[in-house]
């Protein structure tokens, strides 16, 4: 499991992370909200473990290690993988060379890319001149091949068209292990108490919902978790009342 | 041939336009003696191993002709079975055939500068390919200029000839002895890419710490034709400079030069590349990538657009790693109305996110940074068969040790 006790963080000189709490159980996945520069990113950077974001305060804590100064490699080895909003171009790696990297040359590229629809897309350099959809299909592609235990989606929804966003929800499911299989081996009651993925996911439209269940929601405002409640229950809020209430909460 | 040693002898101390300036003196021009090898298995093996380390492979597989150039003496120059493909020494070519002096000097001028004038007053020899009219010659030759003797200067003259309608490739290697420390290399080449006739020329430098190198070239390619020119050059060498010249003197002729290079500490490196466009619908492109290691590296790029409807790119890219500096000199000169030239330069380092991004999939940040590394270098050539991409990613792979 992940425990995170009462985190701060810095990013430059500004205080982006304030007295974080947050607990995500084995085989349990969370929705993060919040409104933009509210330290979404920077919670889930500090997570994997970009040196940027320095931690002034608290730990974090996953397997039960305190990985809160781990290198960044360290923390993927460890089972921690991210799906990045916007991932760096690299000129001359090929996608098909990063999902070796990603599995350890375990996987066969050729296969897992089909299941995203992303076979075109292997022998391009990494991210150069994807379109929105094509970042979040390579991303997630690279989560299949990393396989790992607690996974990082950062805005997994953003600019992906109406076509592609079954896709990309339905495979975050699967990555989650929350995906609903007719006449599988095991009862879905069984592949549920077997559930072990852990999941944090950014969401600003909420559309992700449609697709993956999640067992928690967790507001963020301002650098302060202000509430943890049923995710649905926090999207109604949001669109209802907006984020002003949450002004309310962040003091 | 008078002429030509007339003027020859009036630019004998005429300083390059750039590089630092070699005392030719300090280095021996006599002709060093070695027996011609009929059967390229014979090649001592410390020899073979160097040459395979710039692309010249002994057993000849995959490759349609071979020349070797040891010091100043041919000691192998033939074709495979492969029809209309003329690989012979031009010393031979000279006296053979009439034709090849409508060629020789013909592109590059012989009062260029001391050491052309070297090149044509100490002609220790070079290697004539051509490629008849429509001859497709699918595999490359291959061409190695290779030098054992301490302190030699060693002088070559080369032509490349593509006939109308004719695809060839070449790869050619210059390498030293492993025990090889100081040398000098001049090389004039001259090459002739007619009418819708294809050409890749790879050339992979192996040189040692103490060389000195002054290539002179000079292209031109017709109407409908291509020129592929590359060049690799990732281990020590003390000074090198050298500017290549293209003029795309027909309708669509196209040329693209790449070239990578790795500076090491006490390398002095100044490369470049010149493209003239002088007729509609030419295409040009340079793409340079370079790292410094320690060295010092100046890459420069010039793109002459002289009539509307060419189009023309230019990409330098540097990456300072381990000290030393790179200067980056892309320069767009368009004559006329309706050119369409650009250019991007880049100097830097790695970028830390792309590290990041590696080691948050697994790697190292050592391995984050050759992988980088590896890529950067890793150039797409369109049209370059793929025995001399093999030959170009092994280069690379050579080189990483010493990058990192």
């Amino acid at each position: 499991m992940l425990h995170i006790e009462d985190l701060q963080v810095t990013l430059g000189d500004k205080q982006v992370l304030k007295h974080i709490d947050l607990d995500i159980g084995v085989g349990e996945t969370h929705v993060l909200f919040g409104p933009n520069g509210s330290g979404k990113t920077s919670l889930l950077m500090t997570i994997m473990g970009y040196p940027q974001y320095r931690v002034t305060g608290g730990r974090i804590v996953f397997k039960g290690q305190d990985i809160t100064h781990m290198p960044v490699n360290e923390r993927a080895t460890l089972g921690i993988g991210m799906s990045y909003q916007r991932p760096p171009t690299i000129n001359g790696v090929k996608t098909r060379q990063v999902i070796e990297i990603c599995s350890a040359g375990k996987v066969n590229a050729e296969e897992l890319a089909a299941t995203v629809n992303f076979s075109d897309f292997l022998d391009r350099d990494i991210n150069a001149g994807f379109s929105g959809g094509e970042i979040k299909r390579s991303e997630l592609l690279q989560l299949l091949a990393q396989d790992p235990d607690l996974m990082l989606f950062d805005e997994p929804e953003s600019g992906v068209d109406l076509e592609n966003i079954a896709l990309i929800g339905n495979t975050i499911s699967m990555l989650l292990q929350r995906d609903f299989r007719r006449n599988a081996e095991k009862t879905q009651k069984k592949r549920l108490e077997e559930r072990t993925k852990m999941g944090l996911i950014i969401t600003h439209t909420g559309f992700i919902l449609d697709y993956v269940t999640a067992d928690k929601g967790q507001m963020l405002y301002n650098g302060v978790l202000t509430c943890s409640s049923n995710p649905r229950e926090i999207f109604r809020c949001i669109s209802e009342v907006g984020y002003e209430e949450c002004t309310r909460c962040a003091i | 041939m008078r002429d030509l040693d007339e003027k020859a002898v009036q630019a004998k101390e005429k300083k390059a336009a750039l590089g630092p300036d070699i005392d030719l003196d300090a280095f021996d021009v006599e002709p060093v003696p070695h027996g011609y090898i009929e059967n390229l298995a014979a090649l001592p093996p410390q020899d073979k191993q160097r040459m395979i380390l710039a692309g010249v492979d002994a057993s000849e597989q995959g490759r349609s002709g071979t020349y070797l150039q040891k010091d100043t003496a041919v000691i192998h120059a033939h074709t495979k079975d492969q029809e209309g493909l003329e690989v012979l020494p031009i010393k031979e070519a000279l006296k053979r055939y009439d034709w090849v002096k409508d060629y020789y000097w013909k592109l590059v001028s012989v009062d260029t500068d001391k050491y052309t004038a070297q090149a044509q007053l100490a002609l220790h020899d070079g290697y004539v390919i051509r490629a008849h009219p429509g001859a497709k010659v699918v595999y490359p030759v291959q061409a190695c200029l290779y030098l054992e003797k301490e302190g030699l200067s060693q002088n070559v003259h080369n032509l490349i000839i593509a006939e109308e309608g004719s695809e060839l490739h070449i790869i050619t290697g210059c390498a030293t002895a492993a025990h090889l420390k100081r040398g000098l290399h001049v090389g004039v080449s001259e090459f002739f890419v007619k009418k819708n006739a294809k050409l890749s020329f790879t050339m992979i430098h192996h040189w040692a710490e103490e060389m000195l190198v002054r290539p002179r070239s000079v292209g031109v390619v017709e109407e409908g034709g291509l020129f592929l020119n590359n060049y690799i050059c990732m281990k020590p060498v003390k000074s090198l400079q050298m500017y290549p010249t293209t003029y795309l003197v027909g309708k669509g002729a196209v040329a693209r030069f790449y070239s990578l290079l790795v500076g090491s500490p006490g390398a002095h490196m100044d490369v470049g590349g010149r493209i003239f466009l002088k007729k509609p619908e030419t295409r040009a492109e340079i793409v340079a990538r370079t790292i410094s290691n320690g060295g010092d590296i100046v890459a420069r790029g010039d793109l002459i657009g002289e009539v509307p409807g060419i189009k023309a790119h230019l990409e330098c890219r540097g990456l300072i790693l381990n000290g030393g500096s790179i200067h980056a000199i892309p320069e767009l000169n368009g004559k006329a109305e309706g050119v369409e030239m650009s250019h991007e330069a880049a100097v830097g380092k790695i970028a830390q996110d792309e590290i990041l991004y590696l080691m948050s999939r697994g790697l190292s940040e050592d391995e984050a940074t050759a992988a980088i590394v590896r890529g950067f270098l890793n150039v797409d050539i369109p049209g370059l068969p793929s025995q001399l991409k093999a030959e170009i990613d092994r280069a690379v792979e050579q080189s990483d040790k010493d990058i990192m």
